[in-house]
């Protein structure tokens, strides 16, 4: 028997090198394919937190090179305990620089970007580049942010299936306490965050009469000295969850009012957690989904096995319960379906066209901006943008489209009504009515 | 500097300080730092375990830098022991981290009474000769003992322990326990005092959904010779009858009672889990019995006396509208019937433990106290001996994952997961056989390959399973993992482990059942009661 010549891929490469039966249809292994792996696959890592970190070490240990990591948070005490690329000199540093560094210095090879700064503050095109998105996030706003920059990318062919090469996957974990989840997301294929919203409930917030009237608990005390009272005594002064001398008033507040009432149970760290809504978190957990995070990202990329269809759940609070479930696409989700098709005059001008998108029932945009194939045509913000893209305002759509008869748009905005209202984005797909022949969209996005 | 506490505020909130302080005095050993017992440890070493010992003998090679974050390019030829130990080390100064420069299996045979001093071990990656003794040795020494293995995408994770009692098993949903159908005297006659049917419309959306139901509980009662609403119907009606007293729309109280009314149609008396404990043969306690099966005994005779078949009441209630006034004399109202159930219970522990010749004051108030809260939520663990497994499991358990249509793919007709549990037998017996896992070296694939499905069939022979085979694609699919240890599979498999090492050793929340058999092809991994 041929004894291998001692390499760091040796245990990898049974697994690249040598072909399987219960492997992906696009499956080639080989030499070649690690070596892609190593040259050419980009991967995106969203967020240096709990999660952040085990992805980290896991994709570098997986045989991929290039990694950037984005996150806009410095490292606090109280993430020790779990984000182990973190020290306790380092308290105060970016994580995404530390964690960045940490990794480089340890598995040899690996390049790690950092991005200290918030996801928003990207260009489009910044995500555009990376083979695949890995999000390591605890907020929902997050999540669907990046769903929405990643679905944005995607186009449908005529006959409404995905094109191909628009499809830019995400693998999306998430954990709490001793509860996970680990998910891919290939837009247009599997559903994508928006499809499976519900999922995610919206946290219970505690009604405002009910801490000024009638308190039952400490919760209930500790939220009205930190929503009602302060602002009573302070006025304008907003209140900073991470200045501990503002959560000691709060907490003294609350203290008063539990002693008022006859309620027990208001701690100083129940204050911290119910005010900065902590969500209780530990390094098994996170390591667990991780790493099943990781193993999905080598599957999607390398066909080396099947992969997760689609959604992985993880409970160890009783006993160990590992389930996946098979979710469906929305067929009519505005995220990742073909876009909302909107039939326009070939006179209707940018701003008639924005204003529209206010009166869309299923749209109800506004603080609309919009752009085509990476051109911005209008921008709300900053000033400078909207003062160099406003001239476009009266132009007719269509000679800003160049006279095609039907294409993509993208557009960002408002949605929703009242205090509802959150920012996101919209793929539109735009026909003009009169206008010969169907000139093929997707020729237009392949040039 | 608060920064000790402050470092573990996240899981502090999940088992709290005594959870935190049964984690600092714990010693655990783990055999084999690969990436498996590695990512293990690392968990465990963050999470602020009392200590620990890392075995192993070999020393870092190349290959290993692809794998296990914790040797490095600098580390090659050196001890994987003392490397791993010195990195786990960096990620917790409160941790004290020993190293032994040993085989595990050496240590194994030649010192059975090293494993002694610890009060968990987690072995990984051993083969069935080793787990089976290192099994004996931890069951006589009453040491904790989980097993986890990675192998290409598959995997287990074991846990062999005689018996584990939980008391704080902190389930998500549990009933509350609010005893609406069967109110003890101070609550009725606290009920009694309320006016359902006042005119002030403020008191009346402010009355809580508890008193809400016992008064319409006991007015079902009365006129339905003393029964609950048992059948669909009769609950639809009672609903209904709630719905009626509803004077404005804006009453949440009367849309709480309506959804928690279900709450009432539950039976009294204690559920079949906790009558299971109750009726063990462990509680009927002598001298060597644990404090735990002393306090069950007692539990025992609480249900059949003071406590009118009911457990010792819990004492907490959900947060639910009402005015304030009422929910804290409510809430006083459980926590002292909580409190004289549990001055009951005390009084016969003291009773037993000098029946049994032991400190009557030896079991300390607060642990009495916790048993009580959490009386209804008892669990008690218990773990086949690895001998027991190996020689034979529960094969209708095994026949059934081989047959079951539930678990068919397209490529099988019985569970991917028992194939893998399967295999990973299969490839020990093949190891012993041919000193190397099937596929660990290049070449000769075709050969490793029917040598594996001899092994698979002999196995399944020997497992009672006559006839029964495995697919071609899953045998080939084990000889291409060629024993490989992927950093990944290692630490989702090294995730599970630290997890329930967690539970096991805060004894809080439920450590799994059985083998988990890790299938890392499409995540269908399951848990195998064998
Ligand atoms: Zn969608």
């Amino acid at each position: 028997m041929a004894v291998s010549q001692p390499s760091k891929s040796r245990d990898l490469d049974r697994l690249l090198l040598r072909p399987g039966h219960l492997a992906g249809p696009n499956f080639e292994p080989g030499q070649e394919l690690r070596e892609d792996i190593k040259e050419y696959v980009k991967v995106l890592v969203v967020g240096a937190g709990g999660l952040g970190c085990e992805l980290l070490k896991d994709l570098a240990l997986t045989g991929f090179r290039n990694l950037d990591v984005i996150d806009m948070d410095r490292i606090e005490v109280t993430n020790l305990n779990r984000q182990f690329l973190f020290r306790l000199e380092d308290v105060g540093k970016p994580k995404a620089e530390v964690a960045a560094k940490r990794v480089m210095e340890r598995v040899n090879g690996v390049n790690i970007t950092p991005h200290f700064c918030r996801i928003e503050d990207k260009p489009l095109d910044f995500y555009s580049d990376f083979s695949i998105i890995v999000l390591g996030l605890d907020s929902i706003e997050a999540r669907s942010y990046i769903n929405e920059v990643a679905c944005g990318f995607l186009e449908y062919e005529s006959d409404d299936n995905p094109l191909e090469e628009t499809v830019k996957p995400m693998v999306d974990g998430g954990t709490e306490g001793f509860k996970g989840h680990a998910r891919i997301i290939i837009p247009g294929t599997t559903p994508c965050f928006e499809c499976t919203i519900w999922l995610f409930p919206s946290q219970v917030k505690f009604p405002l009469c009910t801490l000024a009237e009638t308190p039952r608990n400490a919760a209930h005390c500790i939220e009205y000295a930190h929503l009602i009272k302060w602002n009573e005594v302070h006025g304008r002064k907003s209140f900073d969850p991470d200045n501990s001398e503002d959560m000691q008033w709060v907490y003294s507040e609350a203290v008063q009012r539990a002693e008022l009432f006859g309620i027990p149970g208001v701690t100083y760290s129940l204050t911290q957690g119910v005010v900065k809504n902590i969500i209780p978190a530990i390094a098994s957990t996170n390591a667990i989904i991780s790493a099943a995070c990781a193993l999905e990202t080598l599957k999607i990329v390398s066909g080396c096995s099947k992969s997760l269809s689609n959604y992985l759940t993880y409970n160890g609070v009783e006993g160990l319960h590992i389930k996946v479930t098979e979710f469906v696409k929305d067929a009519d989700c505005l995220v990742c379906g073909p876009g909302v098709l909107i039939e326009l005059e070939k006179s209707v001008t940018l701003k008639k066209f924005i204003n529209q998108l206010e009166d869309h029932p299923c749209l109800l945009l506004t603080r609309v901006s919009v752009s085509y194939r990476g051109e911005k045509l209008y921008m709300q913000a900053p000033p400078e943008l909207e003062k160099e893209t406003r001239s476009n305002l009266d132009i007719p759509l269509f000679d800003l489209m160049n006279g095609v008869s039907r294409d993509i748009i993208n557009v960002n905005g408002m949605a929703g009504k009242g205090d509802k209202k959150q920012s996101c984005m919209r793929k539109l797909r735009i026909a003009f009515k009169g206008v010969d022949g169907v000139a093929d969209i997707d020729m237009a996005g392949g040039a | 500097m608060a920064e000790p506490k402050t470092k573990y505020d996240r899981q502090l909130r999940i088992w709290g300080e005594q959870g935190q302080e049964a984690l600092e005095k714990s010693s655990i050993c783990l055999l084999n730092c690969g990436p498996t017992g590695s990512e293990t440890l690392k968990n465990l070493v963050l999470g602020g375990v009392g200590s620990i010992t890392v075995v192993d003998g070999s020393k870092v090679e190349l290959g290993d830098l692809g794998n296990n974050y914790m040797v490095d390019e600098s580390s090659v030829g050196q001890s994987k022991a003392k490397t791993v130990c010195a990195f786990l080390q960096e990620l917790n100064d409160a941790v004290k981290a020993k190293f032994i420069e040993e085989y595990p299996v050496k240590l194994i045979e030649s010192n059975p009474s090293f494993f002694s001093q610890f009060t968990l071990v987690v072995a990984t990656q051993l083969v069935e000769s080793s787990m089976v003794k290192l099994d004996r040795i931890c069951r006589e020494a009453n040491v904790l003992l989980i097993f986890a293995r990675s192998y290409g995408l598959t995997g287990f994770v074991r846990i062999s322990v005689k018996e584990h009692a939980v008391i704080e098993s902190k389930p998500d949903h549990f009933l509350d326990d609010l005893r609406l159908n069967n109110p003890w005297p101070e609550l009725r006659r606290y009920a009694e005092s309320i006016d359902l049917d006042t005119a002030d419309p403020v008191a009346h959306k402010h009355i809580p959904y508890v008193i809400i139901l016992i008064k319409m509980t006991e007015e079902w009662a009365k006129t339905h010779s003393g029964k609950l609403p048992s059948t669909r119907e009769e609950k639809r009606v009672f609903k209904d009858l709630i719905k009626a007293k509803k004077i404005a729309p804006d009453e949440d109280n009367y849309k709480e009672a309506m959804e928690a009314s279900f709450k009432v149609f539950t039976p009294q008396g204690i559920n079949p889990s906790l009558q299971q404990i109750i009726n063990d043969a462990c509680a009927e306690v002598n001298s060597n019995s644990s404090d735990f099966w002393v306090m069950v005994a007692a539990l025992k005779e609480f249900i059949a006396n003071e406590g009118g078949g009911e457990a010792p009441l819990e004492g907490a209630i959900p947060d639910m509208t009402s005015s304030t006034e009422l929910y804290v004399s409510l809430q006083k109202i459980y926590q002292a019937k909580a409190e004289a159930d549990f001055l009951v219970m005390e009084k016969l522990v003291k009773k037993i433990l000098k029946k049994l010749g032991r400190d009557p004051e030896s079991i300390s108030k607060a642990t009495i106290k916790s048993f009580c809260k959490n009386a209804r939520k008892l669990k008690v663990c218990r773990y086949r001996k690895i001998e027991e497994e190996f020689s034979s499991p529960v094969q209708l358990e095994i026949q059934k994952y081989l047959t079951d249509e539930d678990y068919c793919t397209p490529n099988s007709w019985y569970s991917v997961a028992v194939g893998f549990y399967i295999l990973l037998r299969a490839v020990d017996r093949f190891a012993a056989n041919y000193n190397s896992f099937p596929g660990q070296f290049d070449g000769e694939m075709d050969e490793e390959i029917s040598r594996l499905k001899i092994a698979v069939v002999s196995l399944l022979n020997d497992l009672g399973c006559n006839g029964s085979t495995l697919t071609e694609d899953l045998i080939n699919e084990m000889c291409r993992y060629g024993a490989a240890e992927l950093h990944s599979v290692a630490a989702f498999v090294g995730g599970i482990a630290s997890q329930e090492v967690i539970k096991l050793i805060t004894r809080q929340f439920v450590p799994m059942s059985g083998t988990f058999i890790f299938n890392g092809v499409d995540h269908k991994s399951q848990l195998l009661l064998l």
